[in-house]
């Protein structure tokens, strides 16, 4: 509850739109551009550093007028897979949502290989996610086989 | 399997291994059948290679087809700066198939994915060389007589070999009991041994490569290459660790077969050679076969 509070003061309300809450706040600029956030232009307010008991820091994003289709929001899934989604119309929060990990996921990532045909050709990339443990997932590139890990990805 | 193109071993289910392998052994039966007759086959080779592109190429003079391509990108307009997908499509318009070999992961499958025509890969980088793991199999079956329950030994570079990875994928749907041996650095990946775990085959890694031979049928040998290590003292400790001498198989099994897919250096001394368990050069005669049966499977002729 007074971590709620806090999070309160330190980013302003939003009247309509989406808060995405419970962002690794190292990941936060990652998600930004999967989001292709650089390219909105209504109010966005930015929190990051917040205390978390979950993710140690975690970071918080509030957009006005901005709704996300599920297969836009679950891309961030990769590396903000406790994120939460919280609806807001007329400042009352109308909806919550969790991000679903997708099976696949082109375009939006770097594949880790340097070796791979996507990093020396114009081809767009495809990965395959899949499983590594109970938390983790895996990205094992359409092209090349190889596995790049989502934390260590790099976003177009 | 007709029009479907081959780039990785994973590309084929367990009866179409089986499939190509009966076929394959019709052709050494009766080599020249004049099946490819009025076919146009590319062979495009952006990385040099002997066995690999002569096998494919004598596969298709055998079967009555014509050969189109290149043996190195030099020769052809990559060095002009032309993109793979404008080569592929280019030869798309002047072949019934492509064979081809590149030093990228993953082109085969772009390949595939923009020409016109089945592609079949030759080799892309560290990735997979699914003809060399058919006419792998194609060696075990023939001189064990069946490939289920074996006990296999992969020796030499793990962790970079191609052909290692494939076969071990390949081998997974006959319950094969895996031993892998090599230097801590060029360790089977984490992927495969995952890969394993899930199918519930078991496996051993063994860093030490003396005296646990006796039960082995097939011995896997690879090259291991100086340039996979960062430091050369490493390299130069660790090359004569991994070699397969005559005295070595003394005790073994009398099915015991030793595999190479070659170029050996020196990993396999050649006091094996006139050994009746060396079989690295009947193996590579195989190579022409199997090659023989996947390209007319793929074109539909058989």
């Amino acid at each position: 509850m007074a971590d709620s509070t806090k999070t309160k003061l330190q980013v302003s309300a939003i009247k309509n739109g989406t808060v995405i809450d419970h962002v690794p706040a190292r990941h936060l600029f990652k998600v930004i551009s999967i989001l292709g956030l650089e390219h909105i232009t209504t109010q966005i307010t930015f929190g990051t550093n917040l205390e978390s008991k979950k993710l140690g820091y975690k970071a918080i994003i509030k957009l006005s007028e901005v709704f996300f289709k599920d297969k836009d929001i679950n891309k961030i899934a990769l590396i903000a897979p406790h994120a939460k989604l919280n609806i807001i119309k007329n400042f009352k929060v109308t909806e919550k949502r969790d991000v679903q990990v997708p099976d696949q996921i082109t375009g939006i990532a770097k594949c880790g290989n340097p070796n791979c045909i996507t990093n020396n050709d114009k081809v767009n990339t495809v990965f395959y996610v899949q499983p590594k443990d109970k938390e983790k997932v895996a990205l094992k590139c359409h092209y090349c086989e190889k596995i790049t890990d989502p934390e260590d990805m790099e976003v177009f | 399997m007709k029009n479907k193109s081959l780039i990785s071993i994973n590309d084929y289910s367990k009866e179409d291994i089986i499939r190509t392998l009966d076929l394959a052994e019709g052709f050494e039966k009766n080599p020249n059948q004049k099946l490819l007759e009025g076919k146009v086959i590319a062979t495009l080779f952006f990385e040099p290679s002997t066995r690999t592109r002569l096998s494919f190429e004598s596969a298709i003079n055998r079967l009555g087809g014509k050969v189109i391509g290149f043996a190195s990108k030099d020769s052809s307009s990559v060095q002009k700066g032309e993109s793979l997908k404008d080569t592929i499509k280019t030869v798309s318009n002047y072949s019934d198939l492509i064979v081809m070999r590149h030093p990228l992961e993953g082109s085969a499958r772009y390949a595939s994915e923009v020409a016109d025509v089945p592609v079949i890969n030759a080799g892309d980088g560290a990735n997979q060389h699914p003809t060399q793991t058919m006419l792998d199999l194609y060696s075990i079956r023939k001189t064990q007589n069946s490939l289920e329950n074996l006990n296999l030994f992969v020796v030499g570079d793990l962790k970079y070999g191609r052909t290692v990875h494939s076969l071990l994928m390949a081998m997974a749907y006959f319950q094969t009991s895996y031993h892998f041996v090599s230097p801590p650095e060029l360790r089977i990946p984490e992927e495969y041994k995952m890969f394993l775990q899930k199918k519930k085959l078991d496996y051993h890694e063994h860093t030490d490569f003396s005296d646990i031979i006796s039960d082995a049928d097939i011995i896997y040998m690879t090259r291991i290459q100086r340039e996979r290590f960062s430091d050369p003292m490493e390299y130069e400790k660790t090359k004569n660790s991994y070699v397969l001498e005559n005295t070595m198989l003394e005790g073994t099994k009398d099915n015991l077969r030793i595999l190479h897919p070659l170029p050996r250096v020196n990993e396999i001394n050649e006091d094996v050679d006139n050994s009746n368990k060396a079989y690295y050069f009947p193996q590579a005669l195989n190579g022409v076969f199997t090659r023989m049966a996947i390209m007319s499977s793929i074109l539909g002729l058989q």
